[in-house]
């Protein structure tokens, strides 16, 4: 009965927010007194899938079908619940991402398990119960959940767990094979398109967010935004108003009906701090608002502040992040 | 094509979240519920979807408690056919998710629609249990869908880009934005919703998985930190430093 931990790796590299989950499960699995087996997801690479020790895995699963490449919904449902069955899992951990969540649902009726999404702490396993804290209201409040049944799966949000790095330590990278057939592929996206992000960095996983709103008067004024985002390796993201008129993509989004992100770093810039905007960002460690209005509601949510104008605000600040380095 | 649009009952965006004292429920004491933001854009699809087949029905379904009907009756206003109400207050995703594939099961859907996820209880689950319920695809969250007879062309968002995904009838889709422009009831819809059909039917009996055993609301901050913008580059060092962010 080991822990199963489902890794999200892309172009050879285990994604941070899947650090996270090793790490995650790992934790878990010396709560119950046992040990935690990966099973990987997307294109992986051993000597990296091996790496996870570090985090406290002892054992990856591995499949080496070339079609397990792309998020293949049925398919990766089977092959997880395959690796379940086989290590006798009564615990999955998963990232709260659209593959982890997608697939968690889907495992949760085939496994009969009790799923909870948005997981933001260990959870409390003392009396008999298995109770798991996780974000709801769109980041205006916790809620603390009890799974039942012999099974559970945790998706679990990004950035609310550190990944440990125990240097040195080593997992043992297994094939495995669940055995998946065409059919299995029925749902394969016939095209994956990837953005050009900027600097590399995706929004979703960043630590560090440099956000614009109308604030910034037009699209022509990013490059304000990415040269700040880019000296502190951060990634760009908008206010709602911003990508609903083109300025930025809507995969930038940030807010109660975009994308929620929980960074180290959020630096907000010309963006009023509508209840919307704040659902989408307020789980950020420490939040920054520049704004030249002083009476603008961001600044009762942020941890520092300057009252200023954008267009002068920003290369200072890009100045001084050039100087630290 | 028949199309399912399954909408949910939430607080709307604005609303400063509350509980009862013992911390257990939602305090929906003054509390304005609209349909979820995301289910909007399901919903509006699926009526573009109709018009453009020039044939087909679209059904809303809830599950909830009659509280929801002004919410439902919007939904027929901005263009549904019929709705379906199961009476019963929606104990957690799974048993919600019982209750819709019964539904689906029943009416022969061959398009189930949904939000990416409720705004409420933030799940992004029902969508991927009713398709694994049914044993067909679900493709969450889609930004796009396009119809060519009994085959579907999504796009899904996946982080960092997206696919394209063809599926064949029947299929879950959850939606987000930027697939339509969600659309505002009118006067005619208003009058016509009155008369369209609600029909409520009971729960099926299930047990749910999770229960909630408390609600919390996140730690107040401790204030903001005021920068001068003359000297703007402090704050740089204090990130670093104080903060350690960066
Ligand atoms: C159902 C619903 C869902 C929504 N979902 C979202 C969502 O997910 N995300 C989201 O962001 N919004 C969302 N909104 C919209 C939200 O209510 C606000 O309208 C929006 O967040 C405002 O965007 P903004 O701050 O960029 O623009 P504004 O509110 O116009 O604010 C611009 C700010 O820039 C400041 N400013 C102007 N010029 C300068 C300058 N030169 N230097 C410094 N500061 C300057 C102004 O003082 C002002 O505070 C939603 C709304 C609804 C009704
Ligand atoms: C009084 C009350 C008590 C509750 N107690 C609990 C509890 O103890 N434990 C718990 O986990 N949850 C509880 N809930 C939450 C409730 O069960 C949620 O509605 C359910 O979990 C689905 O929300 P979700 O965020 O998981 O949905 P998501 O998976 O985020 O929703 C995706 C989509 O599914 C559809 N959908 C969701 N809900 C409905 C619905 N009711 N009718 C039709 N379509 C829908 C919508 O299209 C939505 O966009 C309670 C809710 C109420 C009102």
């Amino acid at each position: 009965m080991s822990v199963l931990v489902v890794v999200e790796c892309d172009k050879g590299e285990v994604k941070k927010s899947s650090l996270e989950v090793a790490t995650y499960g790992a934790q878990v699995a010396a709560q119950l007194g046992t040990t935690a087996t990966a099973i990987a997801v997307g294109e992986a690479i051993e000597a990296n899938l091996a790496k996870l020790g570090e985090q406290g895995i002892s054992k990856v699963l591995y499949d080496n079908e070339p079609r397990l490449k792309d998020f293949v919904n049925n398919a990766y449902t089977k092959l997880i619940a395959t690796a379940a069955q086989q290590e006798d899992s009564k615990v999955i951990v998963l990232a709260n991402s659209n593959i982890g969540a997608s697939v968690g649902s889907r495992l949760s009726v085939r496994l009969q398990a009790a799923l909870a999404t948005n997981v933001v702490e260990l959870p409390k396993t003392d009396g008999g119960q298995f109770t798991v804290k996780r974000g709801a209201f769109s980041g205006k409040a916790f809620s603390d959940v009890v799974l039942s049944g012999e099974r559970k799966i945790i998706a679990v949000k990004k950035n609310s767990i550190e990944a440990q790095h125990e240097a040195g330590k080593t997992a043992e990278v297994t094939t495995f094979s669940a055995q998946l057939a065409d059919a299995d592929f029925a749902d394969a996206p016939s095209q994956v398109v990837m953005q050009d992000q900027a600097g590399g960095i995706l929004l979703p996983e960043a630590e560090r967010v440099v956000s614009g709103g109308r604030g910034m008067k037009g699209p022509e004024n990013w490059g304000l935004i990415e040269d700040l985002a880019k000296a502190l390796g951060a990634a760009t993201a908008c206010s709602k108003p911003v990508s609903d008129v083109d300025w930025r993509p809507h995969h930038e989004h940030v807010g109660q009906t975009g994308i929620t992100v929980s960074p180290n770093l959020y630096i907000a810039c010309g963006i009023s701090g509508a209840i919307q905007h704040l659902a989408g960002v307020n789980s950020s460690k420490v939040i920054v608002v520049i704004n030249k209005d002083p009476e603008a509601p961001f600044f009762k949510a942020a941890d520092y502040g300057i009252v200023g104008d954008v267009f002068d605000v920003l290369p200072k600040l890009t100045a001084a992040v050039k100087e630290l380095s | 094509m028949k199309f399912l649009v399954c909408i949910s009952n939430v607080p709307d965006t604005t609303t400063k979240i509350a509980f009862t004292p013992d911390n257990k429920e939602f305090n929906k004491a003054g509390v304005q519920f609209v349909i979820n933001p995301w289910d909007e854009y399901a919903l509006t699809r699926a009526i573009e979807l109709k018009e453009a087949a020039g044939s087909g029905t679209v059904t809303v379904l809830n599950v909830g408690e009659a509280d929801t009907e002004p919410n439902i009756r919007k939904a027929l206003a901005i263009g549904a056919d019929d709705a379906i109400r199961v009476n019963a207050a929606p104990k957690d995703a799974f048993f919600v998710a019982q209750q819709i594939a019964a539904i689906a099961k029943e009416g022969a859907y061959d398009v189930i629609l949904m939000g990416k996820e409720s705004i409420d209880y933030n799940g992004f689950q029902v969508h991927g249990m009713v398709g694994e319920l049914l044993g067909i695809p679900t493709v969450a969250p889609a930004m796009k869908l396009d119809l060519s007879g009994n085959t579907a062309t999504l796009e899904r968002e996946i982080e960092g880009g997206k696919e394209v995904i063809r599926v064949n009838t029947p299929f879950v889709a959850s939606c987000q934005q930027p697939m339509c422009e969600p659309r505002i009831p009118n006067m005619r819809g208003i009058m016509t919703a009155r008369t369209k059909p609600l029909k409520v039917v009971p729960a099926t009996t299930d047990t749910p998985r999770t229960q909630v055993a408390e609600y919390a609301l996140p730690p107040k901050k401790q204030g903001v930190k005021l920068i001068p913008a003359e000297s703007a580059g402090d704050l740089i060092k204090l990130l670093r430093n104080e903060a350690k962010v960066i």
